[in-house]
């Protein structure tokens, strides 16, 4: 065993942080309110910003977006524990990372697509630029996926899609829809949905914004009248649309910003330094000390959990319980860091990022509300749990 | 003993309950939340017609003559529908205040019209320090010819918005005692040199930033004796805890009552997703904290009622309901899911609340601090 990075990833190390510095829009990390683990105020959802597509596309010059791709396909053939040691850097500075294009829609593309889909994406997500929205989720199927009854009806080389999306993040600035919907309304769900990608533009498609409650505008319902998509853009074959999502679930397993909970609490720790309260330094308070202290200790139990996950990858074990267990885990230690921290600031913890006695911008008020979103987006933790015990610990589900 | 409310009790529970649904729907809520005065005249006026505002107050001041604990039932209610609005600084933090310092004239004028609901006043006590302790009160108060002058900037006040007259702690003499030399002046709100803005804060709940630029107060204007004043901010600070948990108490059971109707409802894996245990688990966790903290907090109001020494029982009950509030507001939330997370569904309004409730008249550890000392540490 050997907990350090070599020499080799150092100097990688060293590499990301040099490119994230350089290549950062000036004044984003501070601009920026992005809560780790949260989905709430991200701001690449809310708007499409030049200076974050400009950033993205200098990923995708220098080889950044595709670190991970096999070396043939025109991708950097990097380790899994060389791509975590990049997100922690990118996360650290709360840059934009890896998005659906580059997370999902590529590799399912490459593994399952066909070679002219290959031809006609591959290269535009490569240059980052493409954004995709996740059209997965409905009103009556959130946990249970299986529930979704937004339909795709085949007509000539067309399908035709009605239905209903929700949670759809960023539907409203991104280009096109990486879309499950049911192909045969026999045959139960698993077996009869359907992948495949939507153009934004094209009529039938209404977007409607759905505010969050920390006021940011990420989420969107998506309703689909008569929706015509050109068959060629089923990913896979027909009706196996399900498998290919559960497949899918394995690329975001190193999908969380484990350095924005390490900055977050650096910058807590030096509030803490800088603040007097009683006449007395905050830092001398035994009970901010032991918070702080259980702080430390949560946020490195959560790197254990990334980097081991990351581990396994590159060394063909299947982190199934580690991968679930880092989800669960960081995710409540994302709420724990935005609900101490608060305490920690006392009355003033209440403050929005907008007012001027707010410390550290207000952005612990803002991850006191965005962290809510932590323990539901993408598979809850009773979900979580669920996959620990029944797919990691072989219980059984009835 | 006698564990249950009395039926004047339950009556008045009952009429709050129906008044407040009819009159204090969630679209007010949100409509207020929003506005910068953040309450409505109308229902102003209509709970005064009710006699809320003088619930709790002696008869010969324009009240009803009821109890604490009476006005306890009705907070409990009005948390429970969350009521935008200056009653809690009016009632219970200017009202007390009154009750306890003022003179007879003082009471006549002032607590007479806060029961006709002819005047909104507030107390301007925590400062940049951002806690309730005497050492923390800096803002000044100097003796120049027949009155005082006031210098100062006061943070988190409730309500100076809206409010007629500011009860103003201020420092009058500087002693190694910190408790000393504390008086409390009632400062008109349209004096020259007061100047108020509003902080934004996760419960907008109209909470202010008020400086005082020299403000002249007349000697008259002293609620209490010189010098003397943080006694009655202490004896304050316990009532206002007690009817801060009484609010939370009401917004948990809330926040556990729209949870459990949507754990019927929701169905998830063709069944409602009250049925799997991990729900029934968080629900059964929310019970236990609403009605732990609605027996501690009643506990703790009947004690202050009835004029019984209540330190340890009140930093009980605000330690426990503090922590309570958000545990229920946090495991409702995770019942709700992601329809919970948007600013449309009502959840939100009582988790924000909740934080606010925590941080209001000492945070659950500030009171775990007054227990440990209670109990002889």
């Amino acid at each position: 065993m050997d907990f350090q990075l070599s020499e080799t990833e150092k100097a990688f190390q060293q590499k990301a942080e040099q490119f994230v510095l350089s290549a950062m829009p000036p004044g984003y990390t501070d601009r920026c309110l992005y809560w780790p683990g949260a989905y709430g105020a991200i701001l690449e959802f809310e708007e499409r910003d030049p200076a974050i597509d400009r950033f993205r596309e200098r990923m995708g010059e220098e080889g950044w977006l595709t670190m991970a791709w096999p070396k043939e396909l025109g991708g950097g053939g990097h380790s899994f524990i060389e791509q975590a040691i990049f997100a922690e850097r990118l996360s650290y500075h709360r840059a934009p990372g890896t998005d659906i294009s580059t997370l999902i829609a590529a590799p399912t593309i490459m593994r399952f697509g066909s070679e002219e889909q290959k031809k006609e994406w591959i290269p535009r997500i490569i240059k980052g630029n493409l954004r995709f929205w996740l059209a997965y989720s409905e009103p009556n199927a959130g946990s249970d996926l299986a529930a979704i009854q937004t339909t795709a009806v085949e007509d000539g080389d067309d399908l035709i899609v009605n239905g209903q999306k929700i949670w759809s993040s960023g539907a409203h600035i991104a280009d096109y829809a990486w879309m499950v919907a049911r192909t045969d309304m026999k045959v139960p769900s698993h077996k009869g949905t359907t992948l495949f990608i939507v153009d934004n533009k094209t009529p039938g498609i209404t977007i409607r914004p759905l505010i969050n409650i920390v006021g940011f505008h990420s989420f969107n319902e998506v309703f689909f009248d008569n929706v015509r998509v050109p068959k060629k853009n089923i990913v896979g074959e027909k009706n196996l649309g399900f498998l290919y999502l559960m497949v899918a679930l394995d690329y975001e397993r190193l999908a969380i910003a484990i350095g924005g909970f390490r900055r977050q609490f650096d910058e807590l720790v030096k509030y803490v330094k800088g603040t007097t309260r009683n006449g007395e330094p905050l830092s001398a308070n035994p009970s901010v000390r032991r918070k702080l202290a259980d702080l430390a200790i949560d946020i490195e139990v959560a790197y254990n959990f990334f980097f081991k996950t990351a581990w396994m990858m590159d060394n063909n074990q299947m982190p199934n319980i580690e991968a679930s267990v880092l989800k669960l885990f960081a995710t409540q230690l994302s709420r724990k860091l935005a609900s101490v921290g608060t305490e920690i600031l006392g009355i003033y913890g209440q403050l929005e990022h907008d007012s001027k006695y707010a410390p550290m911008r207000g952005q612990y008020s803002v991850g006191y509300l965005d962290s809510i979103s932590a323990v539901i987006g993408a598979g809850t933790s009773e979900i979580q749990r669920n996959i620990i015990a029944q797919r990691g610990l072989g219980l059984p589900r009835k | 003993m006698d564990l249950g409310l009395t039926e004047e009790q339950e009556m008045l529970k009952k009429s709050a309950q129906e008044f407040l649904a009819k009159e204090c729907p969630k679209k007010l809520v949100r409509e207020l939340d929003e506005s910068d005065t953040g309450y409505s005249r109308d229902l102003w006026n209509k709970m005064a017609q009710l006699g809320w505002m003088g619930l709790s107050f002696p008869e010969k001041y324009g009240g009803n003559g009821g109890s604490f604990l009476d006005l306890t039932v009705l907070l409990d209610e009005m948390g429970y529908n969350i009521v935008p609005g200056p009653f809690f600084s009016t009632v219970v933090l200017a009202g007390y205040t009154l009750l306890e310092a003022g003179n007879e004239e003082q009471k006549k004028e002032y607590l007479g019209k806060i029961c006709t609901g002819e005047l909104i006043i507030t107390v301007a006590l925590t400062e940049l320090d951002g806690t309730y302790d005497a050492a923390s009160i800096n803002t000044t108060a100097k003796a120049k010819g027949d009155g005082y002058v006031l210098n100062g900037t006061k943070l988190f006040v409730p309500d100076a918005n809206v409010a007629d007259y500011i009860l103003v702690v201020a420092r009058t003499k500087k002693s190694a005692n910190p408790d000393d030399g504390i008086t409390i002046f009632i400062v008109d709100a349209k004096s020259a040199g007061v100047k108020y803005t509003l902080l934004k804060t996760l419960a907008r709940d109209k909470l202010c930033e008020v400086i005082l630029e020299n403000v002249r107060v007349p000697k008259a204007h002293i609620i209490g004796n010189l010098d003397k004043g943080w006694s009655v901010i202490q004896s304050l600070l316990k009532k206002a805890a007690v009817a801060k948990c009484a609010e939370m108490v009401g917004g948990a059971q809330a926040s556990l009552d729209m949870a459990v109707n949507y754990a019927k409802e929701r169905v998830q894996f063709n069944r409602p997703i009250g049925s799997f245990q991990a729900i029934q688990h968080y629900c059964a966790n929310m019970v236990t904290d609403v009605d732990g903290s609605r027996f501690i907090t009643y506990k703790a109001a009947w004690a202050v009622s009835e004029g019984l020494p209540a330190d340890k029982e009140v930093s009980i009950a605000k330690a426990w309901t503090s922590e309570a509030f958000k545990r229920v507001a946090v495991l409702a939330h995770q019942i709700f899911g992601a329809i919970g997370f948007t600013m449309d569904h009502d959840m939100h309004l009582y988790f924000r609340r909740a934080k606010a409730g925590e941080l209001a008249y000492g945070d659950a550890d500030f009171h775990r601090d007054i227990v440990a000392r209670q109990i002889g540490l």
